[in-house]
């Protein structure tokens, strides 16, 4: 589904990838792992087509096609998601008018009508359902004045809502308490099914209780410099990232 | 519910808006080719008189148009706006053109078939489906009244909602009485000189505890060659009536520029209410700054009564140049005064806008919400008294202004008045300057709306408490409007 081949990319003229390869199956979930400054977050930004970030090298291949050949806006209606670290706030735009327009782009993007207004309620109700949030949330504006948890589940119900083939989750654990953190990963797990996958970055094992990954992969100074399976992230919890960098 | 189906009737129009948006060449731009009857070039006595007499003027009107001028030509062009005007030649205008045929129309099908289409491409519900909408229509294609519908309607309620100049054959004595007691000629430069050449316009009376059953709408459209168009209107609400007013302007394509002065005053009685709705897209001129309209316009109401109340809501979008300040003399004890504007400059447009709110009642409240978009190399000034007299106890004021820029280039600007006599005042000011986000704009891609579709979205929102205010079917009509008027601003 996703093939990354040496990929590099730099901000301001410093490179902050330095050569990442990875190869994602459908059905599958790669948690990314590292420590602060590693170059977790930038690698999601470029696979989501920020275009703050300079790809320097290498390529991007998904479902079959060159992943960076694409716009942002085309990258998410093929099915890229990206749950971000920091969802900005939309002030005035509620969150049921948003929706509504990224879906009727989805929809347009496949040559399909736009969605009815019944359709869209039920569906809102239905996705609502799987991260627990209430009505209220849904009729204000796009994360304003959201609280840290409010917006990662918010993050979350827009995934669910838009059923992507690969979604992207930035930290998505930060700044959760315990009740949301099971909220989230219970959503997550929810979606997951043989034919989408899903890339999780984190800086704490603990998202990992929750959301089994079949692959873990440890990125330092833009580099992934481990790969193995979810007892990596064990190992990670217990001896911190000091290891590795020593390694390194 | 209705919030979320009102949002979701919008989002459907955003859809559609995207089809729409390809173009960016001023989308009302035409030009309808019909026979023209007007007065040679030029402003003095004989044309005032010329003109009153093609208007089959009674005497007194007459009278009041050239004591109008000749204050007018004491006066000087105001230059205290944050505005570059270039020079106007008042001597190189056309005060005055009519389409030639002069019949009174029975329906449409008698209606000149070019003026028809010009209305169909522009939307305009003169048909009948859009008695269903319940818009009841006074088109005004150029200086004179083309087509009034719903009359009858209107008639049973006792309602009078007629052309400025069928206003003076047959009300006399209403427009004698109110004309100018709202706006007096010697006012400013631009009221003086409409005053003085007024072609036609509006002309509205609610009875006494008569609730107007529609909405009133009057399209304004100026197409003429170097025609100054001048309408003026008067809109008279008796005790305890109420009635929503919508104002929907769009002008074809010129290279000239073109002087607009028009006059609207407002009267509302003791209990009466009145909302007066504005969208304004009139060429802006092109992106080099060439043409586009300039557009300087007084409008006030009065609240005379007590408990009464005026609400002056605007989407101000086109106009090369904009001067405009809808204000409230708030006199009835309890009156209320609103102003929710926003006011879009793009490219070279520059408009100096804003509100004046004067409190004579005792406990009579305003508030005043603008919110400046400028994008390009507009500058987009917002200009605000809030005065309050030394009678007037217990009033209160609310203000909010903000700004949003798109790009480096444009200029937003506060001028905020405050006169306060009353030491019971309670006066509230707050004023915010925002830029949209490239990460705002990152995430509304991340989730598949393009860029262009995304400053829509992010503008709308930001102008929503002001869009809120406006009929349903202006809002969308708004909303398509900000979204049009700020394509490629960005990027």
């Amino acid at each position: 589904m996703l093939e990354i081949k040496d990929l590099r990319a730099a901000i301001d003229g410093k490179e902050i990838l330095k050569g990442i390869t990875l190869s994602v199956k459908p059905g599958e979930v790669h948690a990314v792992m590292g420590p602060n400054g590693s170059g977790k977050s930038t690698l999601a930004s470029v696979l989501a087509g920020r275009e703050t970030f300079e790809v320097t090298g290498g390529s991007v291949s998904y479902l079959g096609e060159d992943l960076l050949e694409l716009p942002a806006e085309d990258r998410a209606r093929k099915g890229i998601f990206l749950g971000f670290q920091y969802p900005v706030e939309i002030p005035g735009v509620s969150m049921v008018n948003f929706m509504k327009t990224a879906i009727n782009e989805q929809r347009k993007f496949k040559g399909m009508d736009p969605i009815s207004a019944s359709d869209f309620l039920k569906l809102m109700r239905e996705k609502k359902e799987i991260v627990e949030i209430t009505s209220s949330l849904t009729n204000r504006s796009v994360n304003e004045g959201f609280s840290g948890g409010e917006k990662k589940k918010n993050e979350i119900f827009q995934m669910a809502m838009l059923e992507p083939k690969l979604a992207i989750l930035d930290e998505t654990d930060s700044g959760l308490d315990i009740d949301a953190l099971r909220i989230v990963a219970n959503g997550v797990n929810k979606l997951r099914n043989k034919d989408n996958a899903t890339i999780v970055i984190t800086h704490y094992q603990r998202l990992l209780d929750h959301i089994v990954p079949d692959h873990v992969h440890v990125l330092y100074k833009g580099r992934i410099v481990k790969s193995s399976g979810k007892e990596l992230a064990l190992e990670l919890e217990e001896k911190g990232y000091d290891w590795l960098k020593e390694e390194n | 519910m209705i919030y979320i189906e009102n949002i979701e009737d919008m989002s459907a129009e955003q859809d559609q808006l995207l089809n729409e948006v390809t173009s960016n060449d001023y989308k009302y731009g035409f030009y309808t080719d019909v026979d023209i009857d007007s007065l040679p070039k030029g402003l003095n006595e004989d044309i005032i008189g010329m003109l009153s007499a093609k208007k089959q003027e009674p005497e007194w009107m007459l009278e009041f148009r050239l004591k109008a001028f000749r204050h007018w030509q004491t006066m000087k062009m105001p230059a205290w706006a944050h505005l570059k005007i270039p020079e106007i030649n008042y001597q190189d205008i056309i005060y005055y053109a009519a389409p030639k045929r002069k019949v009174q129309y029975e329906s449409l099908d008698e209606v000149d078939p070019e003026l028809i289409e010009t209305f169909k491409k522009l939307g305009i519900p003169l048909e009948e489906q859009k008695h269903l909408a319940g818009v009841a229509v006074d088109a005004v294609m150029d200086s004179v009244s083309v087509k009034t519908t719903f009359r009858e309607t209107l008639a049973e309620h006792g309602i009078i909602f007629c052309s400025f100049s069928e206003a003076v054959k047959e009300h006399p004595d209403l427009v004698k009485k109110y004309m100018g007691s709202v706006v007096p000629y010697t006012d400013n430069y631009f009221a003086a000189l409409n005053s003085a050449v007024f072609s036609d316009g509006s002309f509205c009376y609610i009875p006494k505890g008569v609730r107007c059953p529609m909405e009133l709408s009057t399209y304004f459209r100026i197409n003429a060659s170097n025609t100054g168009q001048f309408e003026r209107t008067l809109l008279i609400a008796d005790d305890d009536s109420y009635v929503s007013y919508l104002e929907g302007c769009t002008a074809p394509m010129r290279d000239e520029n073109q002087l607009h002065a028009a006059i609207v005053e407002i009267v509302a009685m003791d209990n009466a209410e009145v909302k007066y709705s504005t969208v304004q897209n009139w060429y802006p001129g092109n992106k080099e700054g060439k043409g586009g309209i300039y557009n300087f316009v007084t409008k006030r109401g009065i609240c005379k009564g007590d408990n009464s109340k005026i609400s002056w809501t605007q989407v101000e979008t086109g106009s090369a140049i904009t001067w405009k300040y809808p204000s409230c003399i708030l006199k009835g004890d309890n009156s209320i005064g609103e102003f929710y504007s926003v006011a879009v400059t793009n490219n070279h447009q520059q408009a100096d806008t804003g509100s004046k709110m004067i409190h004579l009642g005792k406990n009579s409240r305003s508030t005043i919400i603008s919110k400046g978009i400028s994008a390009g190399k507009s500058q987009n000034s917002y200009r605000g008294l809030v005065k309050v007299l030394k009678n007037a106890d217990g009033v209160r004021n609310f203000t909010q202004c903000d700004s949003l820029l798109l790009g480096d280039q444009c200029g937003a600007h506060t001028f905020p008045y405050l006169e306060v006599d009353n030491d019971t005042a309670i006066i509230e000011h707050e004023a915010t300057t925002s830029k949209i986000g490239e990460d705002q704009i990152f995430y509304c891609n991340q989730r598949g709306i393009d860029t262009e579709n995304a400053i829509g979205l992010i503008i709308n929102g930001y102008a929503k408490e002001v869009l809120n205010k406006l009929p349903m079917e202006f809002a969308v009509e708004a909303q398509k409007l900000l979204q049009i008027s700020l394509e490629g601003s960005v990027g």
